[in-house]
């Protein structure tokens, strides 16, 4: 048996609900009495629905049940106030100019300085210190676009979630700078980790966020994330979720995005590691005019796993929703692709395309995609697509006749098929680095020292360079 | 150059190919002409190495190597080029960071270091103003959203750059104007030399009034039925193919 499986007696769902019931005070020691509600509510919902399983329908394909089998921490200590995350984490993506925002085991990491206001009104820190210097601003927004009710993880996350991380942009304030949010598990122990994180982008504002999950531990984890994003009306957001952790983790990044009239989102979610992984991107466009482009790039190998769950919820007219997803699978890796677009009646003149193309390298490897409509309006423009395929041999005998070798013909055309979604990232720097990322990814060379994912160099490890190397793609 | 001696060939148990045999010395333009179906783009991805095919007897050699062990990527480093008659989109991928890679990979093989930057760079240029290709090809993706003809100029290129010793060129005219066709064929003619060798595959004669060729081969059910000088692609122009039914 493997280290750290308990196979009998431990459950995990009791375990938890216990630390809940007797740390009740600590983990909501800075909630407003709207949060301490909520939290209440949230911890009902999670005594009553559980871990999610296998027959509900939308974890029909993906088994968490190995993963609730380990025996986890569940509150980590916050960390000491003289910590140095440049020690920990520094991000070297050449000319990426970001204002780094660092997470360490939930917690939002620069213990000295919780919140900071900047000159055009950004406020940036611990969402618990939010709670308190910020309550009309939490109560207006937190646990409004969370649906607790749809998923016990989601529940658990807001029954028991201490901190995260926060932002709040100002109406009519265009931030410059890339806000880059790093979140980094370092746990001498197996971690089970609720972070939770609120974003509220005011009216006319834009913004660009990326959101990086990296591990130094190569003990087990469980991050069971939730982020919350108001975009207010004719706001913009230009998001990107890196994911890229070793196989011990199971990483459930739940995004729910709500949309005022006029706004556009632009979600990219790229997953190159990770022994399971979840996202659940759940935009709500409740006011006409609004756009959404939902996108998603997955490379598995081993016995990796990832599930891609997609909810447009079409509220409002003469809205845009764009999702387009592309996975390349190997080995015994897994797949699931979920697009659900509901347009309700009063929603006319929505458009809504969704596409998903898969490739399967090894007939081990699965992928199971569906996508699902629900449309009550008679006035819609919606589409689906799915394929699921091999590459391609009429191309890779073209390549091969140029005196490419046979498996750097299969990278270019792995690549070639990939490269669709990172062309999709506006922020040019970031769409370099994930280039160079997926050619290595796809060339195997993406080492133990990178599996942080936007390649950090900890004080352990050489810096790696990245400059392309035209000979092999 | 290239010598096939009774070549035979089956696909999934069909024989193609019963019993080819040519000859191609350096310097020569050879003309393979032929209706539809008589296995002449079989022959060229038999030569190119392509897998699919059962070589049941014969043999071919290539600069004086049997080259039917060799998988399609060490042909090519051998000096093999086909023009495909239907060329492959690769989206994403720029043709400057696909030919380099295949240069590269060439040069590999044969132990040399990889092409410098500027040399390369030099060459392309050279090499664009040969076909009249315009500046911005080189940095679209390869083949994507090309017409027929700019496929079919971009073949030519990546022959003009990989510098084959032999290249099959399959029906390359298929699908051009005759301004596309006058470039092709002037990009050929140029990119002769007396050390290398090219095979046109061809189903009209139209091509062969720009590439003029030194051997014509009329292909037939699998064997070659007829070789001659340029005048026998005029005169099966002249008599159709169906004189050639009636003669073998």
């Amino acid at each position: 048996m493997e280290a750290g499986i308990v196979a009998t007696t431990y459950n995990l769902k009791e375990y938890l609900q216990g630390v809940i019931i007797a740390r009740k005070h600590e983990i909501g020691l800075n909630d407003t009495p709207v949060v301490a509600q909520k939290r209440a509510d949230a911890f009902e919902l999670f005594c009553r629905m559980g871990f999610p399983h296998a027959a509900l329908e939308k974890w029909r394909g993906t088994d968490l049940s190995r993963a609730l089998n380990y025996e986890y921490q569940a509150l980590p200590e916050q960390p000491s106030a003289d910590i140095d995350i440049e020690k920990i984490f520094k991000c070297d993506v050449p000319h990426f100019e970001t204002l780094l925002v660092s997470q360490l085991n939930g917690w939002y990491a620069d213990r000295n300085n919780l919140l900071q206001v900047y000159p055009n009104g950004m406020i940036i820190g611990s969402l618990a210190a939010a709670f308190r210097k910020y309550p009309e601003l939490v109560n207006a927004h937190y646990g409004k676009y969370a649906d607790d009710k749809a998923d016990g993880l989601t529940a658990l996350n807001t029954a028991m979630s201490q901190d995260g991380i926060f932002i709040y942009i100002p109406d009519n304030v265009t931030v410059e700078q890339n806000i880059q949010t790093v979140n980094i598990t370092d746990f001498k122990q197996n971690l089970f980790l609720n972070t939770r994180n609120l974003v509220i982008l005011g009216e006319n504002s834009h913004l660009r966020l990326v959101q990086c999950d990296d591990s130094i531990n190569h003990d087990v984890t469980f991050i069971n994330s939730v982020t919350e994003v108001k975009i207010g009306r004719n706001a913009t957001l230009d998001h990107y979720k890196m994911q890229n952790k070793d196989d011990h983790t199971t990483l459930i990044n739940s995004m729910f995005f709500h949309q005022d009239e006029g706004s556009s989102l632009s979600t990219n979610a790229i997953s190159l590691n990770g022994g399971l992984i979840r996202n659940l991107s759940h935009v709500t466009m409740s006011g006409s005019h609004s756009n959404a482009e939902v996108y998603g790039l997955y490379l598995m190998d081993r016995y990796q796993h990832v599930d891609n769950q997609v909810f447009i919820n079409h509220a409002a007219p003469e809205c845009e929703s764009r999702e387009l997803f592309k996975g390349v699978l190997d080995d015994h890796a897994s797949g699931v692709f979920n697009g659900h677009i509901k347009v309700h009646r009063d929603a006319q003149k929505t458009n809504a395309f969704q596409t998903n193309k898969n490739i399967l390298l090894s007939d081990k490897a699965t992928i199971d995609t569906k996508p699902f409509l629900e449309i009550y309006a008679d006035d819609v423009k919606c589409s689906h697509g799915a394929t699921i395929g091999q590459l391609d041999p009429e191309a890779l005998f073209y390549i091969r006749s140029r005196g490419i070798s046979e498996a750097n013909a299969k990278i270019l055309l792995m690549y070639a098929f990939a490269a669709d979604v990172i062309n999709k990232i506006s922020i040019p720097e970031l769409r370099q680095r994930m280039d160079d990322m997926v050619k290595k990814r796809l060339r195997g060379e993406l080492s133990q020292c990178e599996q942080c994912v936007l390649n950090c160099s900890t004080h352990e490890h050489q810096k790696v360079d990245f400059k392309i190397d035209l000979s092999k793609i | 150059m290239l010598s096939i001696r009774n070549l035979h060939v089956s696909i999934k148990g069909k024989e193609i190919l019963k019993g080819i045999n040519l000859e191609v010395n350096p310097g020569e333009v050879h003309a393979i002409m032929g209706p539809n179906g008589t296995g002449k783009s079989t022959l060229a991805y038999v030569i190119s190495g392509r897998d699919g095919y059962d070589v049941t007897e014969g043999e071919i050699i290539f600069k004086g190597r049997n080259i039917l062990d060799l998988s399609a990527e060490e042909r090519a480093c051998e000096g093999l080029f086909l023009g495909f008659q239907y060329p492959v989109e690769i989206p994403g991928v720029s043709i400057t960071n696909f030919l380099r890679t295949a240069i590269n990979e060439q040069r590999k093989y044969k132990g040399l270091d990889p092409v410098p930057a500027p040399e390369f760079l030099a060459k392309m240029e050279e090499k664009k103003q040969l076909l009249e290709l315009q500046d911005k090809l080189a940095s679209r993706s390869v083949n994507e959203g090309f017409s027929g003809g700019e496929k079919k100029k971009n073949e030519i290129f990546q022959m003009a750059m990989l510098e084959p010793s032999l290249a099959i060129l399959d029906e390359t005219d298929s699908g051009l104007d005759i301004d596309a066709l006058r470039i092709v064929a002037t990009g050929v003619n140029k990119l002769r030399r007396p050390d290398n060798s090219t095979v046109v595959i061809t189903h009209y004669q139209r091509l062969l009034e720009y590439i003029v060729p030194d051997v014509v081969h009329v292909l037939f059910d699998g064997r070659i039925v007829k070789s001659g000088g340029k005048e026998l692609a005029l005169l099966l122009e002249e008599k159709g193919y169906e004189w050639i039914r009636s003669e073998s």
